[in-house]
This record gives C-alpha cells, structure tokens and sequence, in this order.
C-alpha cells in the first residue's frame, strides 16, 4: 500500500481525494501501476460495484499480482493496455458512448489521471461526476516551457528534457490542459552549474 | 501633439531610448515610499492630459518599433497568439473595441469608416488601409484578435466569464514579466496567479476577482504592476528565459544606471459587449534606472522601495541577486528628504538633490 500524502501547494496545483462508490448504472475506471490498489479498495466497499464496471489498467511493469487481483474481481469488462498512449484510443471510445450518470474514478499517477481527466471532460463527463486518488509513483509529467516538449515520469528535481535536453527545474505550476507541471531552465543565469538532482519530495 | 516614433531596437543592440517627454509621463507606480501587494484598482476614466491615462489605448513613441519587435516574435513562436474555439467572438469584441477607442482618440493617426458590416480601417502610422467585413474571419489576414494586437502596444489577455469566474481562453502575449500564455491558456484566475506569493494569502486575489466580475461596459478600470529587467527586452518570456536569463548577470556598477530598467505595467480591464468577455490589456513601460533618478522625487522614493521591499517579492520578481548593487546605485540619489504623497514627478515644487545635506 502506497498512498503519499502531498504537502501543501500552490493553487493551479491540483488535489486528489479517496474513490467513493457511487450510485449509478454503468463505472468507468482507468488505473495505471498502484492505482489498482485503490480498485480493490473499491470494490471492498460495494459488492454489487464491480459487475457494472469497466476496468482498463496501464500495469507500467508494476508486478506484486495486481493485474490476476483486478481480474478477479469480475468486472463487467477488463481492459489491460501496455501504456497510457495505447490505450486511449480505447478510453475514447467507451467516454463517446457514456450515458448520463456514469461515474468515473481515476486512480494511479498523476499524469493518468491528468490525462485521462482531460478525455472525460471533452467527452462532456461533468467533473462532480470524477473521482481521482493517488496511489503509487510520485513521478511526474513535465512540461519543457522552452521547447513545449513532454516528459513523462520525471521522479528528480532537476532533471534532463527528453528533447532538448536543457536542465530543467520542476515547478509546482501545472496545466490542466497540458495535464503537466512546468520545467524551466535551471542553469540560464549560471550556465553550467546544475545542482545534482534530488528525488522528488525527498 | 504629434508623436516622433523612434526607430529603435528591444534586443541585439538595445537601442530602446525614452525622450524626456516620455520620461515626465512615465507611469511611476510608487505613491509612497514603501510598496506591497494590495487591490489597487480604479476607474479607468482618463487623467491629466499627456499622462499615459489620457486615452484608453495609449499610443506612444516606441509604437512602431514595439509593433515590429511583436512581430518578430509571432513570427519565432507563434504560440504566443492563441484563441480557443469559443472566443473568436471576444476576438471581434476587441477589435471592435480598440478601432474605436484609437480614431475617436488619435484621429490623425487612425480611422475607422463603417458603413454596415463594411469596414475600412486606415493606420497611418503603420501604413494599413484595410476594408474588411465585420464579424467574417475570411476578410482578414488572421484571427481578429491576432490583427488587431499586431496593431496595438501591451499584451491582452482575454478573458471569458463564467460559473462566478475568469478564465483565460484567448491572449497576445510577446512583452510579458516571465509568464506563459501557452502554459496558462484555459486556467482561471486562481490558478494562472498561483505562482504568486503572498497575495493570496491577504486575500487579494479574492476580492480582485469580485471587482472584476463586476466590470460593466463603458466603465473600465485600472491598475499598475512592476518589476525589473536587465536591458531595455521586452520579450522576457520563461519560453526564451534561457537565452535571455544570463543577462541578469552583465550589470556592473559602471553600466547600471543604462542597463538596469524598472518595469511598470499599466493593466486594464474592459467588459467587452457581444461576449461579455473581460478584455485585460497589459501595456509595458520601461525606463532606465539613469533616467528615473533625473526626477529626484522618483529616485529617492526608488531607492527606498527597493530597499524595504520583502524578499519574497524581490525572489519573485526575479532581482534579488542584483538588488545589492542596485541599493548602491540608487542610494546616490536619495538624500534622506521626504517625499510628496502620489505618483507624479512634482518637478516644481519637490528640492532638486543635496546629497551634502
Ligand atoms: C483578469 C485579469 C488578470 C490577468 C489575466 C492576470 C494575469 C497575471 C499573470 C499571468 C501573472 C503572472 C503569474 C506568474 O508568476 O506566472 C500575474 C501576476 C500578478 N497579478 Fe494578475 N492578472 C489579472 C488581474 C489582476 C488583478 C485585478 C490583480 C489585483 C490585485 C492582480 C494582481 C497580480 C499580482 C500582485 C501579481 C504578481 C506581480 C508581481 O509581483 O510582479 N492581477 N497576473
């Protein structure tokens, strides 16, 4: 069990909360790696939940079983996909279809969730009809603001863009848009001197 | 009077100069010797004839050559013009809106001939004489919003209401104070200001956004911000932070009554009337530290703001390295006297400087 209690932080930075079970008809759920800790929690709340559910689950290598434990808890579809990108073809089709009263919970990183946030709120899902928890990684999805490049999984402040490779510094800002925090340049006024990197939240 | 535009540079060569007409009206921003965050917003009904209040869009000296320094940068990054898909009416609102403000103001620099939906719009300074129809995208040569701001000073961001709140869905943004519109775009007001310290914890935020929300048409407001930039740039933007960053370290005592400018912007909110969008115009003025301190009133009450200013604002606003040799710049042209209460220059009636006081 993983669950990382977030300090205190500026507004655009966003919040996440416990999944509730919720009434309705029809449950989609989206998790990647640890955020299916947060599934099974779920379905310990509410016996009748899972058989009305689709489940669809990035495992980003996290072994420990989760994925036969996801499973065994019959849900009404399951979906297993070998990353986020591949897997929202998928996502947005089943949001086109989504009736009035679905309820959504996203669970896992930050970045599935911002990301998966973004493709509920087109599709018109209203946001009192979102769930989101945090489990697992910590890591975040970057924003370069000099090259407007992502990327994904950043866990050390500084770190190298994927694709300019400037050093960057991790802000708090985010983007909901985006679905990403900013990086800016550390070394503009001492180029050079870039401080080790720490690990996130350390 | 007729405006003399200056043929001058914001990068390279720098070769951005105020005349000493700019000079006197320069908007100060300090109305006492200390500053701090506060809800510092006012009508924006005019003011003493010549002061940069005078009109609702100020068009000065430097139009032309801030007008081309735009231009270079939509042209480097054209995300610095953006407008998602609901605001292209708030986009012809805006237009609307500065074609009329600058011909009924500077008559003999632009006109606007309407007859129907059939505009002319001539911009004598900038050489333009355009008929277009009103309200159809495919008569102009971009997006209103994007023709309009090529056209005009300061950077705009447009914001649309609604559910009790701003949201920044529409901008032009090439001479802002390090933030990004492409970073920013579709947050609303709490969110794009979170980098902020201190102001949300006074609880400005809140009771500026209650002001904004209540922005009528025809009643417009105003306040100022400010900061500091090394080298008279415009485009301080976090996007080209990395180029321009180390510029932060080429002040020396010797260079930095020329190099080291203060910043002020002159913001402004309209209600725009189709949309019901919050046009918010940023309007940037710089001034060199040599040029400030020619008016004494201004150059002692600098040096003290400076001076008490809390570090947390010095961080944010990016000059806390250089604010020691700043504090020695500044510290020749305060003699210790008082200063008037308000903005303006009082060069009549405030004492020249006595430093042997
Ligand atoms: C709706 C129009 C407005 C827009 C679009 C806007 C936008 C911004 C932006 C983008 C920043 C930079 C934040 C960053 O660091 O990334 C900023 C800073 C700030 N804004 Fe606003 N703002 C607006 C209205 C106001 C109002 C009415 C106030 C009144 C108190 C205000 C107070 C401030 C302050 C105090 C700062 C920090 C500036 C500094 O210290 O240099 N803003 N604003």
């Amino acid at each position: 069990m993983s669950k990382f209690q977030f300090p205190e932080s500026i507004a655009s930075r966003p919040t996440y909360g416990s999944l509730k079970s919720r009434p309705g008809k029809a449950h989609l759920m989206i998790a990647d790696a640890e955020g299916a800790e947060a599934i099974l929690d779920l379905a310990a709340q509410d016996a009748g939940l899972m058989a009305k559910s689709h489940v669809i689950y990035i495992p980003s290598g996290s072994g420990a079983g989760l994925s036969e434990r996801l499973r065994g808890l019959k849900p009404a579809q399951y979906y297993e996909g070998p990353s986020y990108a591949a897997a929202v073809p998928r996502i947005r089709r089943v949001l086109s279809d989504a009736h009035m009263g679905l309820q959504v919970y996203l669970c896992g990183t930050e970045g599935l969730m911002g990301q998966a946030m973004n493709e509920a709120t087109a599709a018109g899902i209203p946001h009192s009809a979102i769930q989101t928890e945090h489990r697992g990684s910590i890591a975040r999805r970057m924003q370069c603001v000099h090259c407007k490049g992502i990327t994904e999984n950043v866990t050390t402040d500084p770190f190298v863009c994927a694709h300019c490779g400037l050093n960057l510094f991790v802000r708090d800002h985010y983007s909901r848009r985006l679905a990403a925090f900013q990086g800016v340049c550390i070394d503009a006024e001492d180029p050079g001197n870039v401080p080790n990197p720490v690990e996130l939240y350390k | 009077m007729t405006i003399q535009f200056n043929k001058e540079t914001f990068r390279d060569d720098y070769s951005f100069r105020n005349s000493d007409w700019a000079i006197k009206r320069f908007p100060f921003p300090f109305h006492e010797d200390s500053y701090m965050y506060s809800v510092n917003m006012e009508q924006h009904r005019g003011g003493p004839p010549g002061s940069v209040y005078e009109k609702r869009f100020d068009v000065d000296e430097h139009y032309l050559a801030e007008m081309e320094d735009r231009a270079i940068v939509l042209a480097e990054d054209p995300l610095r013009c953006q407008s998602l898909p609901h605001m292209t009416l708030a986009g012809w609102d805006t237009l609307e809106l500065i074609m009329t403000c600058k011909s009924e103001d500077y008559p003999d620099l632009f006109e606007l001939h309407r007859d129907g939906k059939r505009w002319r719009w001539v911009n004598k300074p900038m050489g333009i004489d355009h008929s277009f129809t009103f309200l159809d995208e495919t008569t102009l040569p971009c997006g209103p919003l994007e023709y309009i701001t090529r056209q005009t000073q300061g950077d705009f961001a447009v914001l649309d209401q609604r559910d009790e709140m701003l949201w920044m869905d529409a901008g032009t943004v090439t001479t802002q104070a390090d933030w990004s519109l492409d970073f920013d775009i579709g947050m609303n007001f709490f969110e794009w200001h979170a980098p902020v310290p201190m102001a949300h914890e006074l609880g400005i935020f809140k009771r500026a956004l209650k002001f904004l929300l209540n922005v009528q048409q025809g009643a417009p407001a105003r306040r100022l911000n400010w900061t500091m930039t090394v080298n008279p740039l415009l485009d301080t933007s976090p996007e080209n932070y990395h180029k321009w960053g180390i510029q932060k370290t080429t002040l020396t005592p010797e260079n930095i009554g020329a190099k080291q400018h203060l910043r002020v912007e002159l913001q402004t909110f309209f209600r725009l009337p189709r949309s019901n969008a919050l046009l918010f115009p940023i309007r940037c003025y710089l001034i060199a530290f040599q040029d400030i301190v020619s008016v004494p009133k201004w150059g002692r009450r600098l040096h003290r703001v400076v001076r008490d200013l809390p570090d947390e604002l010095a961080t944010y606003k990016g000059f806390i390295a250089n604010r020691p040799m700043m504090l020695d710049y500044l510290g020749q042209y305060d003699d210790g006297r008082p200063t008037s209460p308000g903005i303006w220059p009082d060069l009549e009636t405030e004492p020249p400087l006595d430093m042997g006081r």
